[in-house]
């Protein structure tokens, strides 16, 4: 089940999307979600869903894995088009039957809620799709620099996420081999009534909590004994280069905000 | 307690885009009181292979008996708590398993899975304890205020306290220092004669294997390339070179002997005792 | 003999250096002191908890000593002075995973480089310099659990290089690897050492390993037990079973040989002078 989900994963591959900025396509997904919300009729809906699918063809990402990945969010959206259908009563009455009444007004707000959740988790899925995780984090790190002077401590909390990410790998092994160990000394976890099953965590929780801060400790002897004192007089490894791609992508963005202002109704 | 792996075969994440074959056609019998040594590189398939032997994985493809069990690929598998309970796993740094506010806790925890009572696993765990090497003070401490070697030692006490039929070891002394680990490797020597365990070795330390094992299964890319006693096994050197295993100090001694005097001792001597007994009767009577 | 060894000059010495950790009673280290020559590799032997590891932490200041002295490349350690001691002396931990800071290997190495501020185009070059060093110059983007615990600690070397060190410590760097891994580091580290003069401090329980260095010294109870070259120490024989630790294979193999009547000359001899001498001894029947 996990192996098949792909929010947040990346797919590597080569193309147009894969090498933007991660800083572009971090302010274009953030300005995404807000000019979404200008879209209310059918017009600009499908300017958003052209513009949608036109990214996820240049990001070269196999449709097939897409939808295979998608399907379970995709019942999230049925789900919320139904929601609106059945529970919105407004405007013209279509169709009844006994205590089911459908309005007019439900099966669009209907159509236009699903669709624009569906377009939203098209576009993000596409920034974590095309972007490693350390991208993610450098791009965040330089876009919030700004606020360093609020004494916002930029530079740790992206070394923060940077130190997640790297252990996430190194803790799921740790966790299936504890569970592992556990399982052979009698401990139950998928099976038995729920309240033995929640007791079963605890030998499985404790270990990780002891072993996590021990590598915690171990790492902080590392990192200093490598020059670690802070962000104060680092230099940085990764660069992040603005490319004319970049601009473009914004400039076509702006281009669709102006569509979906005089469009809209 | 008689193990029989028959024809195994297991893939990881089978049925999905990342499956990957680990091992496969693995067979391996492992009579009532063998003591068996799995050897290969990481990656040759020996920790699947391992868990294998209680059930922790179900093979995708044929059959492991183990004891009256058995469990089939492609079939519910009912009572593998029973399974096991009979085969008790000592994983590579077994110590990461600890987690009770007490030593004594810990120990007891799996006996009393497994249904034992309190009073006869508290009296499992006094004679665990005294077999891995540790004072009975101790079972009121916190197992995370001991020091590492101690901590190895609880863990180990934790599963022989199960009292199964067969002791699976991965890797059981890494980390240790050489006196540490010559302690736990003779401590599982001696339950597995008086017990008369199954025990399987799951080592990279091919003096352990010479020295403890009469078995010796080795695997490569999720095979088993070779099966054989101690002396057979070692006695082909350039092929385990081939395989890049290491050959134990004494055999790769005895090659260089034979080769730098031209001779040929008749057999492949295991120990120093041995190797030395028969190199000096050869010097004493070697006519010049 | 001994003359010779002190001919040559100190690049991190220590006097009489005690050491107690928090909360216990015992010193971890009962006035310590020796010197460490420029160009040697050391082996620091002893069991565990014999105080190897906390030498570690001293020599580059991760703890300071209670009493006693350091100097390391001419600096006295102190609180101010660390952060340039660091820069001479690197250091490679037990654990492959838990000293991993970076997302994918260059990263990585690039880590010590950023934290002393060196500018990008430099710290490119030394990325890629050290890496070919280590021979992990191909996998530049791979993530860190997708290496073995070899390659992890040719990362790590790697990323002590980078700095251009003068010394290098293995704080039992190859205890938690397979034989194979521990070829690989081991190797590395040598062919480093030849290459770049470095000074190489390997503290271990592997007496193989230690069999390999220019000096031993052997730690019991936080004391320095026994000081020199391997062929003196491994003539301690029984004495190093009883501190916990191991006689290596050949002196094994000559013992047994000297029970059986056969007379060898000298006490220690690596297997392949063993060998010869059996040679020998043959031809003179």
């Amino acid at each position: 089940m996990m192996e098949k989900m792909i929010i947040g994963r990346y797919v590597p591959a080569e193309s147009l999307i894969h090498r933007m900025d991660p800083r572009s396509k971090l302010i274009i997904i953030f300005l995404f979600v807000c000019i979404i919300f200008l879209a209310n009729n059918m017009l600009t809906y499908v300017l958003i869903g052209i513009y949608t699918f036109l990214m996820l063809g240049l990001s070269r990402i196999p449709f097939r894995f897409l939808y295979a990945g998608l399907k379970p969010v995709l019942w999230l959206v049925l789900f919320t088009l139904l929601l609106q259908v059945f529970f919105t009563k407004d405007g013209s009455l279509l169709y009844e039957l006994g205590p089911i009444k459908i309005y007019e007004e439900g099966v669009r707000q209907g159509i236009f809620i699903s669709m624009r959740f569906f377009f939203l988790i098209l576009m993000t899925s596409l920034l974590t799709l095309t972007t490693t995780p350390i991208e993610i984090t450098d791009g965040l790190e330089t876009l919030l620099n700004p606020l360093k002077k609020v004494r916002f401590p930029v530079h740790e909390m992206a070394l923060m996420m940077s130190i997640s990410l790297r252990f996430i790998p190194t803790l799921m092994q740790e966790t299936d081999k504890i569970m592992k160990a556990q399982i052979a000394r009698g401990v139950e976890f998928s099976s038995g009534p729920v309240k033995e099953r929640i007791k079963a965590v605890i030998p499985l929780l404790i270990p990780l909590f002891v072993s996590s801060f021990k590598r915690a400790e171990e790492l902080a002897i590392a990192m200093e004994a490598r020059g670690y004192r802070g962000g104060e007089g680092r230099t940085k490894y990764r660069l992040l280069r603005w490319k004319l791609a970049d601009t473009m992508q914004l400039l076509i963005l702006a281009i669709l905000t102006i569509l979906l202002i005089l469009l809209r109704s | 307690m008689d193990i029989s792996l028959q024809n195994i075969e297991y893939r990881y994440q089978a049925k999905t885009p990342f499956e990957r074959l680990a091992i496969k056609d693995v067979s391996i019998d492992i009579p009532t009181g063998t003591y068996m040594a799995l050897i290969g590189h990481t990656g040759s398939g020996k920790s699947t292979v391992l868990q294998h032997l209680n059930a922790l994985l179900l093979p995708t493809e044929g059959t492991v008996v183990i004891g009256n069990h058995e469990v089939k690929a492609k079939q519910k598998n009912k009572n593998l708590r029973q399974i096991r309970q009979k085969v008790g796993i000592v994983f590579q740094f077994p110590e990461h398993q600890l987690f009770e506010e007490t030593v004594e806790k810990d120990i007891i925890f799996g006996p009393m899975n497994f249904g034992v009572s309190e009073a006869a696993a508290k009296e499992r765990a006094r004679l665990a304890l005294k077999q891995v090497g540790l004072a009975e003070e101790i079972l009121e401490k916190s197992p995370f205020d001991l020091s590492g070697g101690q901590m190895r030692r609880v863990a180990i006490a934790g599963v022989l306290a199960m009292e199964p039929e067969c002791l699976v070891l991965d890797e059981p002394t890494a980390g240790l220092d050489p006196r540490g680990r010559k302690e736990i490797m003779d401590m599982f020597y001696s339950l597995h004669k008086e017990r008369n365990l199954s025990t399987i070795l799951v080592t990279h330390s091919m003096e352990d294997a010479a020295r403890y094992a009469d078995q010796i299964v080795i695997m490569q890319e999720g095979h088993v390339v070779k099966q054989g006693t101690p002396v057979e096994i070692f006695s082909s050197v350039s092929e385990l070179v081939d395989m890049g295993l290491d050959v134990p100090e004494v055999v790769r001694f005895q090659r260089s002997l034979e080769e730098k005097l031209g001779i040929k001792l008749g057999a492949t001597y295991l120990s120093i005792e041995e190797l030395s007994s028969a190199v000096a009767e050869l010097l004493r009577g070697a006519p010049v | 003999m001994r003359g010779e060894v002190f001919m040559r000059e100190s690049i991190v010495s220590l006097k009489n250096v005690s050491f107690q950790y928090e909360n216990q009673g015992r010193n971890a280290l009962q006035n310590v002191s020796f010197d460490i020559f420029d160009g040697e590799w050391l082996a620091i032997v002893g069991h565990n908890g014999s105080g190897k590891s906390t030498m570690a932490k001293l020599l580059n200041g991760l703890q300071f000593p209670q009493q006693g002295e350091i100097m390391v490349c001419g600096i006295r350690l102190n609180e101010e002075s660390i952060w340039e001691i660091r820069k001479k002396l690197g250091m490679v931990f037990q654990n492959p995973d838990n000293q991993f800071v970076g997302t994918t290997v260059q990263d990585d190495v690039a880590f010590g480089l950023e934290n002393h501020g060196t500018p990008r185009d430099d710290m490119i070059l030394r990325v890629e310099d050290s890496l070919k060093k280590v021979k992990m110059d191909h996998f530049l983007n791979q993530e860190p659990h997708h290496l073995s615990g070899g390659q992890k600690q040719r990362v790590a070397i790697a990323g002590v290089l980078a700095l251009r060190p003068s010394i290098i410590i293995l704080d039992e760097a190859t205890s938690m690897l397979d034989p194979k891994g521990r070829g690989e580091v081991l190797e590395t580290v040598r062919a480093l050492k030849d290459e770049k003069s470095l000074t190489v401090i390997s503290i271990t329980h592997d007496l193989e390993e230690a069999a390999k260095a220019d000096r031993i010294i052997v730690m019991n109870q936080g004391e320095v037990y026994r000081e020199g070259t391997p062929e003196d120490i491994f003539s301690m024989d029984d004495e190093l079973v009883q501190l916990g630790l191991d006689i290596p294979f050949s002196i094994k193999m000559s013992n047994a040989f000297r029970q059986k009547g056969i007379d060898l000359s000298k006490h220690y001899l690596s297997e392949e002078e063993l060998v010869n001498e059996l040679w020998t001894y043959r031809s003179k029947i």
